[in-house]
């Protein structure tokens, strides 16, 4: 191994000590914020009889309660611990595809269902706006027809077409997958077109004194030439189109990641809430990941 | 052997917004199997002159003829060596080619195409570096990969513009032998643009003189009367390199200039230094033909 390499690799070492020792930080901070007091020995303020039956009859212990009131904790701090999370991420990764019905499926078939939309949505977007992308990658007349159109309709929030979504299609299901597919369109678009138009003259020269047919011109030497660029705009799409999904599926409710999150807020059962976003952030993580390495192998060196 | 395989007449370019033309009444021809160098000051439209040949380009006057046909566009039959190699860099050499194979014999094979591909690679003496990208090749070796490629469609007749501008000087007289054997093996008809008088002496039949822009021309064409055989190693040693080469310099430092807006004749005048007048006229004997042309202009 030569030293260069070994520096790298003692560097990778480090970050990744550096990333514990963060993390670890981190779950200290947590566990110390919801720390619960241990019930002092004896209690300061000294209960009612009426007060202790009562709470006998409402099923608490009294010792707690009073040991609670003088600390001026509640019960519970509503925040799970360390050890309330640890359960909680065990119990849903034991059985991630249970399915109890409507409100109570596991978060391994919401996922499931999540991805679904955004596969299907981000694939009907990359239809259109790669081969749309091409044309006005290829001509500046249509470039420049289509822009305006493209500059007002690119800014739009993608929830704001929920409710026309909603009328026109009649169906939550196909207009969260509607609004996918509206969000990721535009980085897709406007970075083939971009792409496109940015091809080396002397490729595009080349390829017409060998008289090259425009379909082999445009598979075998433009998309190559404009694929990193392409990939960036698909990378991009995807997350958008995964913070999207979650917003879409918390308005359209039903199925979803989203909706788990929603859904688990109205259970107030704060670990399943924290779990689902830690799965929202890995899997977004992992997309990214998976076009990154797409770009990678797309890029050439000039 | 055709007298005139490429013919050009009266070629003038102007482009848009621009009251001059950069060249007009260009007219030259090339015969089958010649090489033929074009040299001039930077602006005075050789590439334009070079990319109408190619036919990526259109003229604003005048025309090309191939073998009689007018030239309309591009086409197989005139292969393209670009000035920066133009290769694909996300192909490897032998794909590069390979591509280039492809298209001009669409029905062959896969061990067809990679056969012919590993004969022109080995041509240029890259055999070893046939599965390397590009990006991973000297700037000698790139451009000797555009030769290759250029080659390997088999033209008839092949288009360079400035081919080696942008290699270091003893690179430059590598890939020069290389290209003058190869031209002699396949009799190759060549127009090649270049800045480097060496080298048309080097390479070319005859030598084109473009004088400056706007309204350049080409003045002269000058025979080189030296033989055929010559070989760079030697060039240098025979009495005729001087007077050819003391030719061309006198015509791109003094004369080129005064002839730019349309000065030049219509007809280039023909020139062949050292041998049309002999030794014992020692202040002309550098430009022999350039008293009549004075006159003309």
């Amino acid at each position: 191994m030569n030293p260069g390499m070994q520096a790298a690799r003692q560097e990778a070492l480090k970050a990744a000590l550096l990333s514990l020792l963060i993390l670890a930080v981190l779950l200290g901070i947590w566990h110390l914020a919801t720390l619960q007091p241990k019930a002092v020995a004896a209690p300061v303020v000294a209960l009612t009889a009426e007060q202790i039956e009562y709470a006998k009859l409402m099923g608490k212990d009294p010792a707690s309660l009073a040991a609670n009131a003088a600390t001026g904790t509640s019960g519970k701090s509503g925040f799970p611990t360390l050890s309330q999370m640890g359960v909680a991420i065990a119990r849903n990764l034991a059985s991630p595809f249970y399915d109890n019905g409507p409100n109570d499926k596991g978060v391994g078939l919401q996922l499931a269902y999540s991805l679904g939309r955004v596969g299907l949505g981000y694939l009907l977007a990359a239809l259109v706006a790669i081969p749309l992308g091409f044309v006005i990658g290829m001509s500046p007349l249509i470039y420049r027809a289509l822009d305006p159109f493209i500059q007002v309709l690119k800014p739009i929030s993608p929830l704001a077409w929920m409710p026309l979504a909603l009328y026109t299609i009649k169906d939550s299901a196909i207009s969260g997958i509607f609004v996918i597919f509206i969000c990721s369109i535009w980085p897709m678009l406007i970075n083939t077109a971009f792409g496109v138009a940015g091809v080396r003259k002397e490729w595009l020269n080349v390829a017409r004194t060998l008289e090259v047919k425009p379909q082999r011109l445009a598979f075998e030497v433009i998309l190559p030439a404009a694929a990193p660029t392409i990939l960036t705009g698909m990378r991009i799409s995807m997350g958008i189109a995964w913070l999207v999904i979650v917003a879409a599926e918390m308005l359209v409710g039903g199925t979803g990641i989203g909706y788990f999150v929603w859904n688990e807020w109205n259970n107030l059962s704060l670990p399943n809430v924290i779990f689902a976003v830690l799965v929202i952030g890995i899997v977004g993580m992992l997309l990214d990941l998976m076009f990154a390495r797409l770009q990678k192998a797309v890029t050439y060196v000039d | 052997m055709s007298i005139e395989f490429l013919k050009v007449e009266g070629l003038g370019k102007t482009y848009p917004g621009s009251s001059e033309a950069v060249f007009d009444g260009v007219n030259f021809e090339v015969a089958q199997g010649e090489f033929v160098c074009i040299i001039g000051h930077s602006g005075c439209g050789k590439t334009t002159i070079l990319n109408v040949l190619a036919g990526l380009e259109t003229a604003s006057t005048g025309h090309v003829f191939m073998d009689r046909r007018e030239v309309a566009g591009p086409s197989l039959d005139r292969g393209v060596v670009f000035q920066g190699h133009a290769l694909m860099p996300w192909l490897t050499v032998r794909k590069n080619i390979a591509f280039a194979v492809r298209s001009k014999w669409p029905d062959w094979g896969r061990a067809q195409v990679d056969e012919h591909v590993e004969k022109y690679v080995a041509l240029v003496g890259l055999a070893s570096a046939i599965d390397k990208k590009p990006s991973a090749l000297s700037g000698g070796m790139k451009q000797r990969v555009g030769i290759a490629r250029a080659f390997a469609i088999q033209p008839r007749m092949l288009l360079l513009d400035e081919p080696f501008g942008a290699l270091d000087a003893l690179t430059r007289g590598t890939i020069q032998d290389e290209l003058l054997r190869i031209c002699a093996e396949t009799h190759q008809t060549v127009f090649m643009i270049t800045h480097d008088v060496d080298e048309a002496i080097l390479l070319a039949d005859r030598v084109l003189l473009m004088s400056n822009g706007p309204q350049a021309r080409v003045a002269e064409i000058v025979k080189n009367t030296m033989s055929r055989q010559r070989q760079r190693a030697t060039l240098h040693h025979d009495p005729q390199y001087y007077r050819i080469r003391n030719h061309l310099v006198d015509f791109l430092v003094s004369r080129s200039q005064d002839l730019s807006h349309g000065r030049a004749p219509a007809q280039p005048l023909e020139a062949s230094p050292g041998l049309i007048e002999p030794e014992p006229l020692p202040p002309s004997t550098t430009h022999p033909t350039v008293i009549p042309l004075r006159s003309i202009a």
